[in-house]
């Protein structure tokens, strides 16, 4: 006989400011095969599981129904309890009378009533279940970082410190990232590109890293602990053992104009090239769709004139297989650069320019080394407009959430462009200042004091070129909405930062969940801020959402905690809520009968085949084996078998069947 | 598909012209063009300023009775008429409640099945326009949307709001070339003609200078308010600025009239303030 107890959870108000807990609790005593059933305030509170302990131990309880919210929130927390008085933690349910139940329906009865059903179901279900044990998985000890920016190398090296194996894993010929193109980092304005460049270096020469630079992740298979990694190392056309990186090849290149990308368009570099002097590492790559030998056919420059006869022309593309136990996801962001404001004159006047490309102009490794120069006739700017805020905050035009770096780096280019142009004028039009953050504010306030950057409360509504001068169109909203025009050299957009392109597709690939806007999606969003909804995927930076250095860092080192601590279990506990297949007694050892139509609609390749032996090692039959540790229960197979032969632990016909039962019996509450 | 068509006050008024040329251009393209029966004043710009609730029963009337008429779409060719009768489908059609009373302060039952069309949506979708060209129209025109054509955004979801490219891909489509110039949306005073016509003497004058500035040979405007301000209102512009602009204001439809060679008195181009001539091809927008 079964000796169910309930647990009625108010979750502060959350539950029952529109449900009547007590009421519910009357109802679930009146269930038979309920020996127990109180509510409490909070029922995941240390008193909350104490009641649930001497429940079970008083009352012998051979289940546990706790009324409360999702069971992605605390159904492990309830479990470990029952485990601790000495329940079978799978004799444990959770019915959801928060997200299925409170939160969406105004206070009533019939919410009440909705409550009392879905306990019912789960009082109905949890008589069926059964006590399982834990499935254990070894762990490989390997972490894959994907992208290879500053959060990507420093959670890189700090996995790689805790003595484990990494492999960084980046789309372009060098790591570094958007870091390496910024020119000053606030607030302290120490150089990027000195701060980074010597992480750089540790992440190359580190034991435990290995890189493949120029290389994309092609497909990623298997669960926590055991993913399969499949790498494309896209062909450099170079033997990279052989370069020796003198940068000759580049040198002699005859195709020299090609608009950089570390350069934001705003430089020029050579068909085989390396992205800046100091990338990591520092060999080039041949980019085909410039290079005149793919193109005509004839040149072949770069292989006469190496020394060490390093140029392979006929490389391909290589496929790089290994097993990691964890994956660092840090791809990072970008900025807009398209036509969100087409009458800001992007792409149409040469000196309205974006942020990246401002870093560019400002940076000593740019393409005016340094020197404040304008785009389009390389003349010092006299007056310089910086516009925040275009594209983000915007829901009309552009897009609604802050960019939140904005406001600092248009500060700080503010301050650059007046260090470099003392009797420079930047003004900056913004909406608000959100400088939260440790010397942020300070520094902004540095840049309106100290350097006497105008900043000007306002929307700009046009740029425009007259008489050589860019016009820059706007409103001061706190002098009087007066309508301004200011005659500037050149503008500044801060325009909004975006997802990664492609992140959508590789999000797709590792089978981790994303936001409207394609920016990675935390597990939650405040307790756990670096995993993902996917079990042994983590995220690191700006591929979750905009950030900046100092974030990205700190979130990479958390990342980086999460893995080392994953690798420190020996072995990985799984929940065995997976397929089984039946098996029984001679005659008919299973009512499998062999169809394998299960192992076809698998997304997993969880399905084997088993061949069942007698004594004499004759084949009795054939039959489907599930593997535990491929096997993610999700229930496809279940659908698709047509002998009823497979099942789900813990979501079985049977178990299901009494969930529906018990909603459609409704007719016996009051009996 | 049945399209009605609006005229509102001003087509039968002070934009005659805009009326005339457009009935030429329909009836040359084989486009019947029948009014809304029975159709009142939009309430322009008085009616919202006054009652919110006569702001939106106006416009009301006018599209249920086109519904009523069986019309799938309404022409409104004035860029005003075309702002009211566009928010008031989207106010109504966004709450149901409103939408119910205004329909019983008009006694009549407003659905929402007539789309709201303005000249150049209505234009856009003819198709072979450039087949019907016989004298290309090869002027460097600034085309003038004006502030009400496109806006606002989320209401009537027409174009980009701040820098459109609809009209000037239909005077593409008639051999004209239009400028890339910054005073397309700006305003141009509107119905301050008459109570503040200082200050439309000194918005239409801004754009008017930027479109001579820039080497047009005309102005391409699709609003009456528009062009009484840029036109009519040319001797309060030219003693502001102290200076005389000769660039002639055109409706869309004229302009597209003559592409078609259709005769000038036809389209109403004698009815101008500013005498419609153009300077020769190569020569500077000086005198004629």
């Amino acid at each position: 006989m079964a000796r169910i107890g309930v647990f009625i959870c108010h979750c502060g108000e959350n539950i029952s400011a529109t449900v009547d807990v007590g009421k519910v609790a009357e109802a679930a005593a009146r269930i038979p095969g309920v020996a127990h059933s109180v509510d409490y305030k909070y029922m995941c509170s240390d008193p909350g599981q104490q009641m649930v302990q001497n429940a079970i131990r008083e009352k012998n309880l051979t289940g546990v129904v706790v009324a409360a919210c999702s069971p992605r929130m605390h159904e492990p927390t309830f479990r470990r309890a029952c485990a601790a008085a000495g329940l079978n933690p799978f004799l444990c349910e959770m019915a959801n009378i928060r997200e299925h139940c409170s939160w969406v329906h105004e206070k009533g009865d019939a919410t009440t009533e909705k409550a009392i059903d879905i306990v019912r179901t789960l009082v109905a279900k949890v008589k069926k279940n059964k006590a399982l044990q834990p499935i254990k998985v070894p762990v490989t000890k390997v972490a894959m970082v994907i992208g290879g920016g500053i959060a990507g190398i420093q959670a890189s090296l700090d996995i790689a410190n805790a003595g484990h194996r990494v492999i960084l894993v980046e789309r372009e010929p060098s790591i570094g990232g958007h870091m390496s193109q910024l020119s000053e980092t606030f607030p302290t304005l120490d150089c990027s590109q000195c701060i980074l460049t010597p992480r750089m270096v540790e992440v190359a020469q580190h034991a435990n890293i290995t890189l493949h630079t120029y290389s994309e992740l092609e497909s990623l298979e298997g669960f926590i602990g055991n993913f399969k990694a499949r790498i494309r190392k896209k062909a450099r056309s170079l033997d990279e053992k052989l370069c020796t990186g003198c940068g000759l090849c580049a040198q002699k290149c005859p195709t020299r104009r090609i608009a950089s990308e570390f350069d934001a368009g705003l430089g020029l570099r050579p068909a085989i090239y390396v992205p800046f002097p100091q990338a990591v590492p520092n060999k080039p790559v041949i980019d085909r769709e410039h290079c005149t030998y793919y193109l005509k056919g004839k040149c072949r420059l770069c292989e006469k004139v190496c020394p060490t006869q390093a140029i392979r022309f006929d490389q391909e593309d290589e496929i790089v297989e290994v097993d990691v136990g964890a994956v660092v996801l840090a791809t990072g962001f970008d900025i807009k650069h398209s036509d969100f404001f087409p009458e800001y004159g992007y792409g149409k006047h040469k000196d309205v320019i974006d942020g990246l490309q401002f870093e560019r102009l400002a940076s000593a490794s740019g393409p005016t080394l340094g020197e404040m120069r304008r785009p389009s006739d390389g003349k010092v700017p006299e007056t310089v407009v910086f516009v925040a805020c275009a594209g983000s905050r915007d829901p009309a035009k552009g897009i609604e959430y802050c960019s939140k770096i904005c406001c600092m780096y248009t500060a700080k280019h503010a301050m650059l462009y007046k260090h470099k142009v003392h009797h420079g004028k930047p003004y900056v039009f913004y909406m608000d200042i959100r400088a939260g953050g440790k010397m942020y504010e300070e520094f902004v306030r540095r840049a309106m004091e100290e350097d006497g950057v105008q900043y000007v409360r306002g929307r700009v509504s046009r740029i425009f070129e007259r008489n050589g001068k860019l016009v820059v169109k706007g409103a001061d909203t706190l002098l009087g909405a007066r309508p301004m025009e200011i005659e500037a050299d050149m503008v500044v957009l801060a325009t909004a930062g975006v997802a990664q392109a492609g992140a959508e597709e590789l999000a797709q690939k590792l089978h981790v969940s994303y936001d409207a806007h394609k920016f990675y999606a935390e597990a939650h969003p405040k307790l756990r801020p670096v995993e993902t909804n996917t079990a042994g995927i983590f995220l690191a930076g700006a591929c979750q959402a905009p950030k900046d250095i100092p974030e990205s860092v700190a979130q990479a080192s958390g990342a980086a905690a999460k893995v080392a601590a994953l690798f420190s279990q020996a072995e990985l506990v799984r929940e065995p809520l997976i397929a089984v297949v039946d098996r029984q007694a001679p005659p008919l050892y299973s009512s499998c009968v062999g169809c394998f139509l299960c192992q076809s609609a698998c997304p997993y390749q969880a399905i084997e085949k088993e061949e069942i032996r007698g004594r004499d090692g004759q084949l009795l039959k054939t039959v489907a084996k599930v593997n535990p540790g491929l096997c993610q229960g999700c229930g496809t197979c279940v659908a698709f078998c047509r002998t009823k032969s497979i099942d789900i632990q813990g979501f079985s016909h049977e178990q299901v069947h009494a969930e529906v039962l018990a909603l459609l019996n409704r007719g016996d509450r009051d009996a | 598909m049945k399209t009605g068509f609006y005229p509102g006050c001003s087509m039968k008024g002070s934009a005659r012209e805009y009326s005339e040329s457009l009935l030429a251009v329909a009836a040359a393209l084989g486009r019947d063009l029948p009014e809304v029966p029975d159709w009142n004043c939009c309430g322009a710009t008085a009616a919202h300023n006054l009652d919110p609730d006569l702001a939106l029963a106006l416009p009301a009337r006018i599209l249920a009775a086109a519904e009523k008429e069986g019309m799938d779409e309404v022409l409104v060719p004035c860029a005003a008429c075309y702002s009211r009768l566009s928010v008031t489908r989207h106010e109504l059609l966004a709450d149901e409640a409103l939408r119910r009373r205004i329909s019983g302060l008009v006694e009549a039952d407003f659905r929402g099945s007539a789309r709201v069309l303005n000249i150049i949506e209505w234009l856009a979708a003819i198709p072979g326009l450039e087949g019907m060209v016989k004298a290309p129209f090869a002027r460097r025109v600034a085309c003038y949307y004006g502030c009400l054509l496109v806006r606002p955004a989320g209401v009537v979801n027409f174009d980009r709001p701040e820098e459109p490219q609809s009209m000037d891909l239909l005077m593409k489509k008639i051999g004209a070339e239009p400028l890339d110039w910054a005073f397309k949306t700006e305003c141009c005073g509107a119905g301050f003609s008459v109570s503040r016509t200082d200050l439309v003497a000194k918005l239409s004058g801004l754009i008017l200078e930027d479109a001579v500035a820039r080497g047009a040979e005309a102005v391409i405007v699709a609003c009456p308010m528009c062009h009484l301000n840029l036109d009519m209102r040319r001797p309060n512009i030219e003693r502001r600025a102290g200076k005389k602009y000769h660039i002639p204001v055109i409706y869309i439809t004229q302009a597209l009239g003559l592409a078609m060679g259709l005769p000038a008195k036809k389209l109403g181009l004698q009815r101008h303030k500013v005498a419609v001539k153009f300077p020769a091809a190569n020569s500077a927008a000086k005198d004629i």
